[in-house]
């Protein structure tokens, strides 16, 4: 039917995979690196730290990924000092006019409230005697956290983490409403131009699988990496006589 | 101010269109759920390996794909269907696309949740129900689910309040829930900002609403449980 025309949308589809890819992995990595420095103020026992992190985390895991990318695309324009600034070519507030920076930056805010969370749950859960032991060694706070309390954390925060890697990639899905031709933008397309809906949805799905299993994989290698101590050990089993 | 007063009757039929969505979703993707973990667990390998192929599969491909997938294929599929039977085809309705799309992704979700929770209930308890005679449906409806409830619960409401935000895509086939009065709104008055905002404060209400209802639904299910507590 029209696998010629599949075919012939190679290029495209390659193009919306390596948007999807980039969105992907920036605003993964951006979040994560965000996320430690709010994750350490989200645990603090003081409500002034603890409060405007908690506010933000709240209000972007309380509303769909949709709705902050529209915000941050078509809802910022609202604001008169914005377009003003717009109109005087200020070079950083005019990444708020791209699509794909807008997008990047919805990604990022997000997937960082998660992050925060989860790895907050991971700092939460830190044994009592790993922080008694840094401070029986006379470990500055500082050398602690780095030391100590940072990496236990990010091991026990690997397997919960590694959903939110999954979601995120589907999540950029929907940047196709910014106008962005991404793995689905490309796919819209060809539906829009041979209307043929299976042929188009079902190969950017396949595509979106491939990826879903690559990550999961990745995820996994980590997994053994870091968390090799927990393990379960090999042990000899006697032979029932 | 004033355009968000013009807009309100809109947003609020908007928002019941997204509370009907998300109710209706999750009630078919619950019922999913436990028919996916109960065939997990079932044994049987057509069953297992059915059920597995459904999870596997729905959490490798986004929501949008799948829905976009159902909603124009789905019209096409009707089409000849109709034309083979030599009737009109309906229209494809994108409530009712949304509805079967996310209720059919999440119970995928709900799946591993009940087949975890299935799991967390000890296998005495079965076999007590068995010894004393209670045919599967009753055994299934007093013995293993009050019990595996209270184990679901927390990730069974978490599955809710993701299937609830996920809800807001379905505005982009064009179904009018409060996203896409919102948007419609913000573009007629030029003042999207404050559209978006009064959308997210219905989300924001839903979700945070369902959390207070987990910790009450959590007492109600764990009240033949005494819990270790921690001095």
């Amino acid at each position: 039917m029209s696998y010629q025309e599949l075919i012939q949308a190679f290029p495209a589809y390659a193009s919306g995979l390596w948007i999807t890819i980039q969105l992907t992995l920036i605003s993964l990595a951006l979040g994560l690196l965000l996320a430690i420095p709010l994750a350490i103020l989200r645990v603090s026992p003081r409500r002034a730290v603890c409060g405007p992190v908690a506010a933000y985390t709240w209000f972007i895991r309380g509303t769909p990924l949709l709705a902050q990318l529209m915000i941050v695309y078509y809802g910022f324009g609202q604001f008169e000092w914005l377009q003003a600034a717009w109109q005087r070519g200020n070079p950083v507030l005019l990444l708020f006019r791209d699509p794909f920076y807008c997008a990047l930056f919805a990604l990022t805010a997000n997937t960082c409230a998660y992050t925060t969370e989860i790895l907050a749950g991971a700092l939460r859960s830190t044994p009592f005697g790993e922080i008694e032991a840094a401070q029986a060694y006379g470990m500055s706070r500082l050398t602690a956290w780095r030391r100590i309390l940072l990496p236990s954390a990010l091991r026990r925060f690997i397997p919960a983490y590694s959903n939110e890697v999954i979601l995120m990639l589907h999540g950029t899905s929907i940047v196709s409403a910014v106008t962005i031709v991404d793995l689905t933008g490309a796919a819209r397309d060809f539906y829009a131009n041979y209307y043929a809906p299976f042929e188009a949805f079902i190969a950017a799905g396949t595509v979106y699988f491939g990826l879903t299993t690559i990550l999961a994989f990745l995820i996994r290698m980590t997994e053994r990496k870091y968390l090799a101590h927990l393990r379960p050990h090999r042990v000899a089993v006697p032979a029932a006589s | 101010m004033s355009e968000l007063h013009e807009y309100f009757p809109a947003l609020l039929r908007g928002a019941r269109v997204t509370l009907l969505l998300a109710v209706l979703s999750v009630l078919l993707s619950v019922c999913l759920g436990l028919a996916g973990a109960l065939a997990k667990q079932s044994g049987s390998r057509m069953l297992v390996s059915t059920a597995t192929a459904y999870t596997t599969l729905i959490r490798g491909v986004p929501e949008f794909v799948m829905m976009l997938l159902v909603f124009y294929g789905g019209q096409i599929l009707i089409n000849h269907i109709a034309a083979a039977l030599g009737f009109h085809a309906p229209d494809v309705n994108a409530f009712v696309t949304a509805v079967l799309t996310i209720g059919f992704i999440f119970g995928a979700y709900y799946t591993e949740t009940f087949r975890g929770a299935m799991l967390g209930v000890p296998r005495g308890q079965m076999e007590a129900a068995q010894a004393y005679g209670f045919s599967p449906w009753l055994a299934f409806r007093r013995i293993l689910f009050p019990q595996m409830m209270r184990l679901a619960l927390p990730a069974a409401v978490n599955n809710w309040l993701v299937l609830l935000k996920t809800t807001a895509i379905a505005s982009l086939i064009g179904l009018h829930d409060v996203m896409f009065v919102a948007d419609q709104a913000g573009r007629t008055t030029q003042a999207p900002m404050t559209f978006y905002l009064a959308a997210c404060a219905l989300y924001l209400t839903l979700t945070t609403g369902s959390t207070a209802c987990l910790s009450r639904a959590r007492t109600r299910y764990s009240k033949g449980v005494r819990e270790g507590r921690l001095q």
